[in-house]
């Protein structure tokens, strides 16, 4: 499949083929499971204010769908009626729709100029999925994606997961949350991010979080190995769509963990792997892995300042790249862990902290649910 | 008798108030442009035979002599060109084919001249080599579409696939195929002693492996050509990787000719073949007649090598050369070495050097996006060759898609070549393609060794810099990322094929 990229015109002004950024990421994760609103995540951003310019900010949140878990809750920007027509048509010709709405949202005199924002709870035919005996289901429906973000013009799917959901657009974070009544949502983990672009106008499919089924990626940085990366991953069937850089991370991703099933640790090792200098004083069997690894995945090798956040459904990561030319804080209290750029943004909703770190350069914080997540408790309401 | 239509290229000056009458000059040209009459106990100079190697004048002790063009213009003509109609003086005098050395000297289009290297601004800092660490090493050889992982009892990670061979490079760039005996023994032992030195290899052509430097076999690639000289079991185990030689930039489909007078004892032991015959490759492999060929020969070769050795295709870059390179890959090279147009060589028809093959950079974006589009590219390396002036053309080549380069010409200038051109006529005056013994004891091969890798230090350093400004600190980042480079000059469709925007965008 040949996709071309997609200027949508009417919220999309990116003028260079990679948008970078500076920017502000944040992160919370009940590890029991328990779901609590967006307005604490809310709160976390606006005190980063300063490190965005209203140029994009975004959320996600795991858990706000349990009434539709299992089907994927596709959240998508259309510029118009006969945009919203042709995505229909194709959605229809793959999916069976269980539900679709407007995505409920708030006027608020900051954001001007929003597409048409609406969600789509879908399950995939099972007819579609006969049809190609070598793809399994997430494999259709990240093709799919693909050619939604590639070919239909003026429409771009910006989430497309399972009981989660991706809110972003142009505008500060705190505003971008407002408009999209986050508090109303409870999840047991948010991400999001407040953006400072400096190559391009924002748009709204530019925003962060980028997503790619139940993975979120927000990104504060400028991924300098860009070109290498997206040639890299238009090998395994990956098509850049979306003007920026962050997009690869969110597709290296998918593909390490889900397409080749390497774990967190080796999949956060393939893409800003320890200098060959260390890879050389590793004991035999760790050195052999990582070499491996490195060798293999030169391609997906994550270069330039940055500092990532990676939602899913069991947890997120965060990581910097091999130099740690990006802030990345992590922090504890209870069953909560947190991350951010700045470590004044998590003081911000818990003052009180067990423990607060820098991530190291190249070492992921690995955050992760310690329950099964069949049965997520509701948060007791905070005093 | 009948005049030589050919008039001298160059012309010899001596400054009679500086000139010593040391004879040094005599005694350093091997083209006999100097004589001594002692008669009049005079230095005397002769420009007809001068090669321009500027042997004489770098060694003489008072600065005394001057090369310059000869001054005997023709008519102006810009088709004529004075080295057409001397040429075709030269065939109707010899009715022979003329003959060259190193690479293309036409002024075809350089692209590298054309393509300008990016660096970092504020929203991505730039990296100083000298406080962080800048990664160059390269690893060449098939690399597996992934890697599969399996937790031992321990929970700890094991590595659950196995990695091809690979070739480990301490910086991407090696020393290109020039063989003993198109080469002197002194410049073959440089050559292996810096490849050894640097962390990378040297390629051995087609010309055998000297039992003398066995000691570097771990860092030295062997070529099989196609006419098979000095290749047995031992010679293909002891090296690091094996290359078939299908083409080469400089002669696409022509064979190669070792004249018998320079196959002494040395050079008849290592090559195999007996003492004073001509050693001639055949243009083609003659059990390569077409793909599946290839794919048996290197089987053969695995087999031989017991799977341990990368095998390395080289090819020219003709036409087609992003086929042939994917056919290549799919018949099992876990290297591909393309060597383009401006490509050398110690003797071609100079009617082909100059005029049959494409540009290396064309062929080797060509061949990179040709192995990605067939998703590929992981298979093997890719190997660039074909004339790499400075860092910063091996910088491009690496942004294009390489993953190492060779180094030939490079590599001679560094040991002290001229380009004068004429390594076929074996009179090297800087005793680098030469097998005569009182021409080659000029070269020592320590020092050689010692000049090849600054060279190599050099080069790397700069990579580094260039790596570090635009805020990378790992060659891998560099390679194949075109985003970081930009086009000045270059029609659409050349930035097309070369896969990078014009300066601006």
């Amino acid at each position: 499949m040949d996709v071309q990229p997609n200027p949508s015109k009417e919220f999309a002004l990116s003028r260079s083929e990679r948008d970078s950024a500076a920017c502000a990421v944040g992160g919370i994760l009940n590890e029991q499971g328990r779901t609590f609103d967006g307005s604490r995540i809310l709160r976390m951003m606006a005190n980063m204010h300063d490190r965005s310019n209203g140029l994009g900010g975004g959320f996600a949140a795991y858990g706000i769908y349990p009434e539709h878990k299992d089907l994927y809750a596709f959240h998508v920007m259309l510029d118009n009626a006969a945009a919203r027509e042709a995505f229909e048509e194709f959605l229809r010709r793959y999916y069976e729709i269980e539900t679709e709405e407007v995505i409920p949202t708030a006027p608020l005199r900051e954001i001007r100029n929003r597409p048409i924002l609406r969600r789509y709870f879908v399950s995939l035919r099972q007819r579609v999925l006969g049809e190609h005996y070598d793809l399994t289901e997430q494999d259709l429906v990240v093709r799919h994606v693909m050619q939604v973000n590639g070919n239909i013009k003026g429409a771009v799917v910006f989430s497309s997961g399972k009981n989660m959901g991706i809110f972003k657009g142009v505008g500060y974070p705190e505003d971008i949350g407002r408009f999209f009544r986050i508090e109303e949502y409870e999840g047991y983990l948010w991400i999001s991010h407040g953006r400072f672009p400096t190559n391009t106008t924002g748009w709204w499919g530019g925003a962060h979080p980028f997503g790619l089924l139940d993975f979120a990626v927000v990104h504060n940085g400028e991924i300098s190995s860009y070109g290498i990366n997206r040639r890299y991953l238009a090998n395994f069937g990956y098509h850049c769509t979306m003007h920026t850089d962050t997009e690869v991370v969110t597709y290296l991703f998918d593909m390490l963990l889900r397409k080749h099933g390497l774990g967190i640790e080796e999949a956060c090792i393939a893409l800003a792997p320890p200098f060959w200098d260390d890879i050389e004083r590793m004991e035999p069997q760790k050195r052999e892995l990582v070499k491996a690894l490195r060798i293999t995945y030169a391609g997906a090798l994550l270069n330039g300042p940055f500092g990532v956040i990676l939602g899913h459904t069991r947890g997120m990561i965060g990581f910097n790249d091999r130099i740690k030319l990006r802030p990345m804080y992590a922090a504890r209290r209870g069953d909560e862990v947190f991350l951010a750029s700045e470590e004044a943004a998590i003081r911000e909703i818990s003052p009180q902290l067990d423990s607060v770190w820098q991530a190291d350069g190249g070492k992921p914080v690995i955050c992760e649910l310690k329950v099964p997540l069949a049965a997520p408790e509701k948060e007791p309401a905070r005093a | 008798m009948r005049r030589w239509l050919v008039q001298p290229e160059f012309k010899v000056e001596r400054d009679p108030a500086r000139c010593i009458q040391c004879q040094v000059c005599v005694r350093q040209c091997a083209n006999d442009v100097h004589s001594y009459d002692e008669d009049d106990e005079l230095v005397s100079s002769d420009g007809a035979s001068c090669v321009g190697c500027h042997r004489c004048a770098t060694l003489c002790p008072t600065g005394a002599i001057a090369i310059g063009r000869s001054q005997l213009d023709f008519k102006p003509n810009a088709n004529w060109t004075p080295e057409n109609i001397r040429n075709v003086y030269k065939q109707a005098e010899g009715g022979g084919v003329l003959l060259s050395s190193m690479g293309n000297d036409k002024p075809w289009r350089v692209y590298w001249d054309h393509l300008l290297l990016n660096a970092a601004q504020v929203t991505n800092p730039s990296i100083d080599p000298l406080r962080e660490p800048m990664e160059l090493v390269t690893y060449l050889g098939r690399k597996p579409d992934q890697v599969r992982v399996e937790r031992g009892p321990d929970g700890k990670a094991k590595l659950a696939t196995e990695i091809a061979p690979q070739l480990k490079l301490r910086t991407p760039i090696m020393f290109s195929a020039m063989s003993y005996g198109s080469i002197s023994y002194n410049a073959s032992r440089a050559l292996a002693q810096a490849a050894a030195e640097a962390g990378t290899f040297a390629n051995t052509g087609e010309g055998g492996l000297h039992t003398d430097f066995r000691p570097y076999a771990s860092n030295m690639i062997v070529q099989v050509a196609s006419g098979r000289f000095g290749v047995d079991p031992d010679y293909l185990n002891i090296a690091a990787a094996v290359e078939i030689k299908i083409g080469q930039g400089a002669k696409p489909g022509i064979g190669g000719h070792l004249p018998g007078e320079k196959v002494d004892a040395a050079i008849s032991r290592t090559r195999m073949i007996p003492q004073g015959t001509d050693a001639i490759s055949p243009a083609p492999h003659h059990d390569i007649y077409s793909i599946e060929d290839l794919l048996q020969l290197i089987c053969a070769i695995k087999e031989a090598t017991g799977h341990r050795k990368p095998v390395s295709v080289k090819i020219a870059a003709v036409h087609n050369v992003s086929a042939v390179a994917s056919g290549a890959v799919r018949a099992g090279a876990d290297i591909v070495a393309i060597d383009g147009l401006r490509g050398g060589t110690g003797a071609a028809p100079t009617t082909i050097r100059d005029n049959v093959g494409i540009p290396i950079e064309l062929a080797l974006a060509a061949v990179d996006s040709r192995l990605r589009e067939e998703g590929i590219r992981n298979r093997a390396s890719l190997v660039a060759a074909g004339s790499f002036r400075s860092a910063a053309d091996v910088a491009k080549a690496i942004a294009l898609g390489a993953d190492a380069v060779y180094i030939g010409t490079a590599a001679a200038v560094a040991m002290g070549c001229h380009l004068c051109q004429r390594c076929y006529t074996g009179k090297c005056n800087w005793g680098i393609a030469t097998q005569d013994p009182f021409l080659t004891k000029r070269l020592n091969p320590d020092v050689a060794t010692r000049r090849l890798t600054n060279l190599l230090r050099g080069w790397s350093l700069e990579i580094k810099e260039m790596l570090g400004g635009m805020g990378v600190n790992a060659i891998e980042s560099l390679r194949g990322n075109r985003e970081h480079l930009r086009a000045v000059g270059l029609s659409d469709r050349e930035m097309a094929i070369l896969g990078v925007k014009p300066a601006g965008e």
